[in-house]
């Protein structure tokens, strides 16, 4: 990556900012999709076949470089801002601001780390043994791929595990209450009649997936 | 009223600064903040003491150089006011009140609550201005604007400078002030001409200058003295994306 990255201006990386993190927030959706295949009684069929599709599909392995230089990128861009916005007050204000603004707006940074460091255990669990990396801690399937039905089921039926997946989900839907409305102001996407729609969307948004994706270890807790 | 005021007070701008208590007493709800600080200065100045040096000027909201952080808001608790309009009334007796200067990188504190808000200056000599000969005073329907457009611009130009956008901002981005100024020209036929450039010369000397990059936490528009709103950042935004592609 070359210099002249850095040197963007400050609008140009909010902007990549905001069209990687919608474009983070489909992806969220589609992930989700495949996941709630795990809920059927099945034996994992359809989500074999789902995770088959999207492991052997050419169109989806191109989005999949595009999808980790997202990440790659989102993640980046996030530091570098912030390390701009901390070393723009060298000195802190005694009293901390009381200014009225949306509660979760100033903690974007803490929570886009913690949803970080559920990627990296993420990667850990599936994604690196798919590369072979890490050991599988279930057997394989036939033809020497990794059973990420029978893997999930395994992580989920650990209470650890679970809980912490449910917290990580609780701060994963705080990142996107704001992340959604933020990026359409960013591009520039503001006006009186759709905003609050906008923003109402975003809020059942940072609601409804996180929830999707908690449904999952609660049923194997649960049952 | 009796107070008991913790003001932040630096000799000169390489100095080290430090809080320091003051009791007052007696003074009216009535009085205004400045006028609160200025009966403080009257007793140091007959004590002997070097008096707190604070900006001000026009004390009616109009010239924005009044620019104090008063416990842990700019310009004190009330809303839409600038620290000039603001009154002793909006505290309560025994209140201890923490005044600071706005901290900010590119606003560098010269002498006690006074900063120096020259990058604001030359964020405005990159672009926020007509550069047309505009001649003798034109006829007022010459040009005509549509009523929406002109409140808009008019409502952006209502930006003081003050930098109390700067001082609320988490991150002390500037993004509200400078995108008002931009604003003001973008929705003026007379501003279209030299939009572009303007908008692409502005942001980078923000950048420049060491300004903060927006989170979107609208603090700015919180505490803005002239309700600037969150709109002129999205124009700004537009205008910016539009100036790159085209």
């Amino acid at each position: 990556m070359s210099l002249s990255f850095l040197q963007f201006s400050s609008i140009t990386k909010k902007i990549w900012m905001a069209l990687l993190g919608l474009f983070l927030m489909v992806f969220l959706v589609v992930h989700l999709g495949i996941n709630l295949c795990l809920l059927r009684s099945d034996g994992g069929t359809w989500f074999h076949a789902a995770a088959h599709f999207m492991g052997t599909n050419y169109v989806v392995k191109v989005f999949e470089v595009v999808l980790f230089g997202g990440f790659i990128l989102h993640i980046l861009l996030g530091i570098i801002l912030q390390v701009k916005n901390w070393i723009s007050r060298p000195v802190q204000y005694k009293v901390s601001n009381k200014s009225a603004t949306p509660f979760l707006s100033k903690y974007m940074i803490y929570t886009g780390g913690i949803v970080l460091i559920f990627l990296i255990i993420h990667f850990m669990n599936f994604y690196f043994i798919k590369l072979g990396w890490v050991a599988s801690p279930v057997e394989m399937l036939e033809g020497g791929e990794p059973d990420f039905y029978e893997t999930a089921r395994w992580l989920f039926a650990q209470p650890f595990y679970s809980v912490l997946y449910l917290v990580l989900m609780v701060v994963l839907g705080f990142h996107l209450n704001h992340a959604f409305g933020a990026a359409f102001q960013t591009l520039g996407l503001e006006n009186k009649t759709y905003t609050p729609w906008i923003q109402g969307f975003g809020t059942v948004f940072s609601i409804v997936v996180p929830l999707g994706y908690m449904i999952i270890p609660l049923y194997f807790l649960i049952f | 009223m009796k107070l008991t005021l913790k003001i932040w007070r630096q000799e000169n701008a390489k100095a080290k600064g430090r809080f320091v208590t003051y009791q007052l007493d007696n003074i009216s709800p009535n009085c205004s903040f400045l006028e609160m600080l200025d009966i403080l200065n009257e007793q140091l100045i007959n004590k002997n003491e070097e008096p707190v040096a604070f900006d001000h000027d026009c004390r009616e909201g109009i010239c924005g150089m009044c620019s104090l952080y008063i416990n842990g808001r700019p310009h004190g608790p009330d809303d839409a006011v600038t620290t000039c309009q603001l009154h002793m009334r909006k505290f309560s007796d025994g209140n201890t009140i923490v005044i600071e200067p706005w901290r900010a990188k590119p606003f560098p504190v010269i002498k006690d609550l006074i900063i120096d808000r020259t990058a604001f200056d030359k964020i405005i000599q990159e672009g926020g201005y007509v550069s047309a000969h505009t001649g003798g005073t034109p006829d007022a329907n010459a040009i005509l604007i549509g009523k929406v457009e002109a409140d808009l611009a008019m409502d952006a130009a209502s930006c003081i400078g003050c930098g109390a956008c700067v001082a609320a901002c988490k991150n002390a981005s500037a993004m509200l002030f400078v995108s008002a100024k931009v604003s003001q020209f973008a929705l003026l036929p007379q501003g279209k001409v030299e939009a572009k450039d303007r908008v692409k010369k502005m942001v980078a000397m923000m950048d420049e200058l060491g300004f903060g990059n927006c989170t979107n936490t609208y603090a700015c528009e919180a505490e803005c003295p002239k309700l600037i709103s969150r709109s002129n950042i999205a124009r700004m935004n537009r205008e910016f994306i539009c100036a790159k592609v085209s």
